[in-house]
């Protein structure tokens, strides 16, 4: 028997659409990929959203999702053609052979039932092993993975261990069975940088010890630079490059690569703080109502015209509710706001109309933050007839002259929304709150739903329009490349409390406190040996203490 | 307007030739509506298409004119109930707080008391005339509306896009018929259909239980009251109001229907 687990030649993928008001068409989604896996190694997918990586991944265990149907080319597992055998022999397929790591453990959970039941399905249904042998190899790879009293955490709910935790025995639930192959789909794309670096070490050496090939599907490069032995590209249905883990890294031969490997090199000059800031936030404390602890406490941070204040900090870091509460949408417990000069009304309803135009925000997810009834001409037109009282042609050469300050240009002022890409759609969000000739704009996790290229065209533009129009941003992320890219200062906050602040060469060069230390060195590089390096610096420093 | 599937076809031209009929009916109907003209149930002859009733009044021009009180009470009511539901129901739902729980309640005590049985008590309370029947019968079924629209509204009215409208400072009417009601339509165009033929219903069982549109004047619901006993001896002449309740029913439906696949079809409709 030849060591190739898994070979894939020209499979080819088919869906069907219904474009509204039309027929509905069979269009091709994966045009004739073809690759080989050997036992024990790890292949990474890459590319952007709609590259079709998870759907060759799916393919993998001869599944289509959502009306997806593969419609041609070859898929061996093991020395068969798994695209040509029965379903009987298919189901002895999944949860056997070939198992699959979901992005979204707390989704994939059953959430009535205790996590170890769950652990030890697929292997006693499959006959692998008996209850008592699958329970007990469960154990041995809870702890193997680092989770904290392997014997006793799989008589836990899901509900019960935390987001990091369960995508941990989400992978031992893989793993049980001893399958020969198992697909981790987008594996650690929803945890913190600082719980994503156990998990994917956890994986990493999960995969090592028990020699499983596996299929990793990501769309971050550096993420995929750790775990893989080979790096598959993918760009609409179709392979740009495949090549080994270090060629790919170190020398990429397709432009394509090229941009996604150097991808968030944006030079970004700091700028000295002026005299007078647009904004100071002033020892804010907030809670949301019905809670009995505070969300902020004590938050003091400045924004100078012109410039970028970065709030970074993982999820529950309290930063998204700092933009809500300079917006006025959930009014301080105590301290207060200064903005251009003026003391902010902490409650929306009584600010004046001039507070709210210079205040703008750009949200997360585009396609929710712009009504899908209104046309973009209407979407960017309305602030211009609020704020300025402008008509007919004068708001028409207005909207015109945005969507052009926008990339976008005058043939997209009919389009609806859903018309538009995501990063088109931010670009609308960005020109709507640019017409308001704000002084200020807070950006929260604009990049963070886009995939990387696209991402970096929006920072791009962002930095070009600080430029021209001088505007501020507070920009509130979690990812540290972005804030690398685009900040003068730089705010980090933990648990409701800003824990670091300063300039961002003062921020991002030591003496770190703990926090900021981990924050920094968490976040994936793209280079080989990453991964080793940080686990065993850290396994030093706690050594050493 | 050249897609138009056929069953949607089929529901427009029922409809249209209903409220066609409604329109004309004094130019359409051929004898007066409170005429005695012939026998107690004449069998239906060229003199009389559907035959007579129980006092010898032409069964057809009593169709053809109770049809029009029918739909023109029902069809007043269906607006009404629809403009004060909605609009209180949107207003619940982007005011939120207190404003919320005193409507809300409110609607669920009225709807705690089967809506006939209220509209029953009310109408021995006051003279009946069709104004009146309108009112009551638009308010009760408005609680009904209101409910839908409030929670289709308050899934909207968390979206960010309406958070930014209030962020831009706009006032809730802008908020409500701008930014929410294009996104909540189809669900209450679906509801318009069916609110209408409950309205039909509504109106004929208020006649038929003597509280609703009262004699001479005609109306489906009170021809079947008229005519009830003529079942016993095979006199059909109580079915006819029915079968046209159940045509113009289908028919409305099947509009609405196509007008719900429409509207959700639309470039970023809901759902």
């Amino acid at each position: 028997m030849s060591d190739i687990l898994l070979k894939v030649r020209d499979l080819k993928i088919g869906a069907t659409v219904y474009p509204p008001g039309e027929k509905p068409r069979d269009i091709e989604i994966v045009h004739g990929v073809s690759f080989d896996l050997e036992r024990g190694k790890v292949l990474g997918l890459i590319g952007e959203s709609g590259a079709g990586k998870s759907t060759i991944g799916l393919a993998s265990m001869a599944y289509g999702r959502g009306g997806v149907e593969i419609t041609g080319g070859e898929v061996w597992v093991n020395g068969r053609d798994i695209l040509k055998t029965t379903h009987g022999d298919i189901r002895k397929l999944r949860g056997g052979e070939v198992t699959y790591v979901s992005q979204s453990a707390a989704a994939s959970f059953n959430p009535a039932k205790k996590i170890m039941d769950q652990v030890v399905e697929a292997a006693v249904e499959q006959k692998k092993f008996t209850r008592k042998v699958a329970e007990g190899r469960a154990r041995e790879l809870f702890a193997k993975l680092g989770l904290p009293d392997p014997d006793n955490i799989g008589d836990r709910y899901p509900h019960q261990v935390s987001g990091g935790q369960l995508q941990r025995c989400m992978t031992a639930l893989a793993l049980c069975p001893e399958p020969d192959l198992v697909v981790f789909d987008e594996p650690t794309t929803a945890l913190d940088v600082t719980t994503q670096i156990d998990v994917l070490m956890a994986i990493k050496e999960a995969i090592r010890d028990t020699g499983v090939g596996a299929l990793y599907i990501t769309h971050d490069l550096a993420v995929v630079a750790q775990v893989s032995d080979d790096i598959m590209v993918l760009k609409m249905g179709d392979t740009v490059e495949y090549g080994t883990t270090d060629q790919i890294i170190n020398n990429p031969q397709e432009e394509y690569t090229q941009a996604l490997v150097s991808v968030r090199s944006i030079d970004h000059e700091e700028k000295k703080p002026t005299p007078e800031p647009v904004l100071s936030v002033d020892g804010i404390t907030a809670r949301y109502k019905g809670l009995n602890f505070d969300v902020l406490h004590n938050v003091n941070v400045e924004l100078h015209p012109g410039q970028t204040l970065a709030v970074v900090g993982e999820s529950g870091s309290g930063k998204s509710t700092l933009a809500r509460v300079i917006t006025g949408l959930l009014p301080p417990r105590d301290g207060e706001i200064t903005f251009a000069g003026r003391k902010l009304s902490p409650d929306l309803k009584r600010r004046s109309r001039e507070d709210l135009r210079e205040l703008q925000m750009i949200y997360q997810m585009a396609d929710v933050a712009m009504n899908p009834r209104q046309t973009v001409g209407t979407i960017i037109g309305r602030p211009l007839e609020f704020y300025f009282n402008m008509r007919g042609a004068e708001k028409r050469k207005r909207i015109i002259d945005l969507l052009d300050e926008i990339e976008l240009g005058e043939k997209f002022m009919d389009r609806y929304p859903a018309e538009l890409s995501g990063g088109q759609k931010q670009r609308v969000c960005i020109a709507r709150s640019l017409a308001a000739k704000p002084k200020m704009i807070i950006c929260d996790e604009v990049t963070s739903a886009l995939d990387p290229l696209v991402a970096d065209g929006i920072l791009k533009l962002l930095l070009d329009l600080q430029k021209i129009e001088d505007v501020a941003y507070l920009f509130i992320t979690h990812d540290l490349a972005t804030v690398r890219a685009i900040s003068d200062s730089i705010a980090v906050m933990y648990q409701g409390r800003v824990v670091r602040y300063g300039s961002k060469s003062e921020v991002l060069n030591p003496p770190f406190d703990d926090y900021t230390d981990l924050l920094l060195s968490s976040v994936p590089e793209m280079h080989l040996g990453w991964l080793e390096e940080v686990v065993a610096h850290r396994k030093m420093e706690s050594a050493g203490n | 307007m050249k897609n138009i599937p056929i069953s949607a076809m089929i529901g427009l031209g029922f409809t249209a030739l209903y409220f066609v009929i409604a329109v004309f009916a004094p130019l359409l109907a051929p004898y007066g509506m409170a005429e005695v003209v012939g026998d107690v149930w004449e069998p239906s002859s060229s003199e009389f298409w559907l035959g007579t009733d129980n006092i010898g009044r032409d069964l057809l021009s009593r169709m053809i004119y109770g049809g029009r009180t029918t739909i023109f009470i029902a069809t007043v009511a269906t607006i009404l109930s629809f403009v004060t539901g909605s609009t209180l129901g949107f207003l619940a739902a982007v005011l939120g707080g207190w404003a919320d729980q005193v409507m809300s309640r409110t609607v669920d005590l009225i709807m705690s008391i089967p809506s006939l049985i209220t509209a029953l008590v009310i109408l021995a309370m006051v003279p009946v005339t069709i104004p009146i029947l309108i009112l009551v019968m638009g308010l009760l079924d408005s609680t009904r509306v209101y409910r839908l629209a409030r929670a289709v509204a308050v899934d909207i009215a968390v979206m960010d896009y309406v958070e930014a409208a209030k962020l831009r400072g706009e006032g809730q009417i802008w908020i409500i018929f701008r930014e929410v009601l294009p996104n909540a339509l189809s669900p209450l165009v679906a509801e318009l259909g069916l609110r209408f033929i409950f309205m039909v219903l509504f109106v004929s069982t208020l006649s038929f239980l003597g509280l609703g549109v009262q004699p001479p004047l005609a109306d489906w619901g009170g021809i079947v009251k008229e005519n009830k006993d003529g079942i016993v001896y095979g006199i059909g002449a109580a079915l006819y109001p029915a079968v046209a309740i159940a045509t113009l029913a289908i028919s409305v439906n099947l509009v609405a229907d196509w007008i719900l696949n429409r509207t959700t079809s639309l470039k970023g409709g809901r759902g």
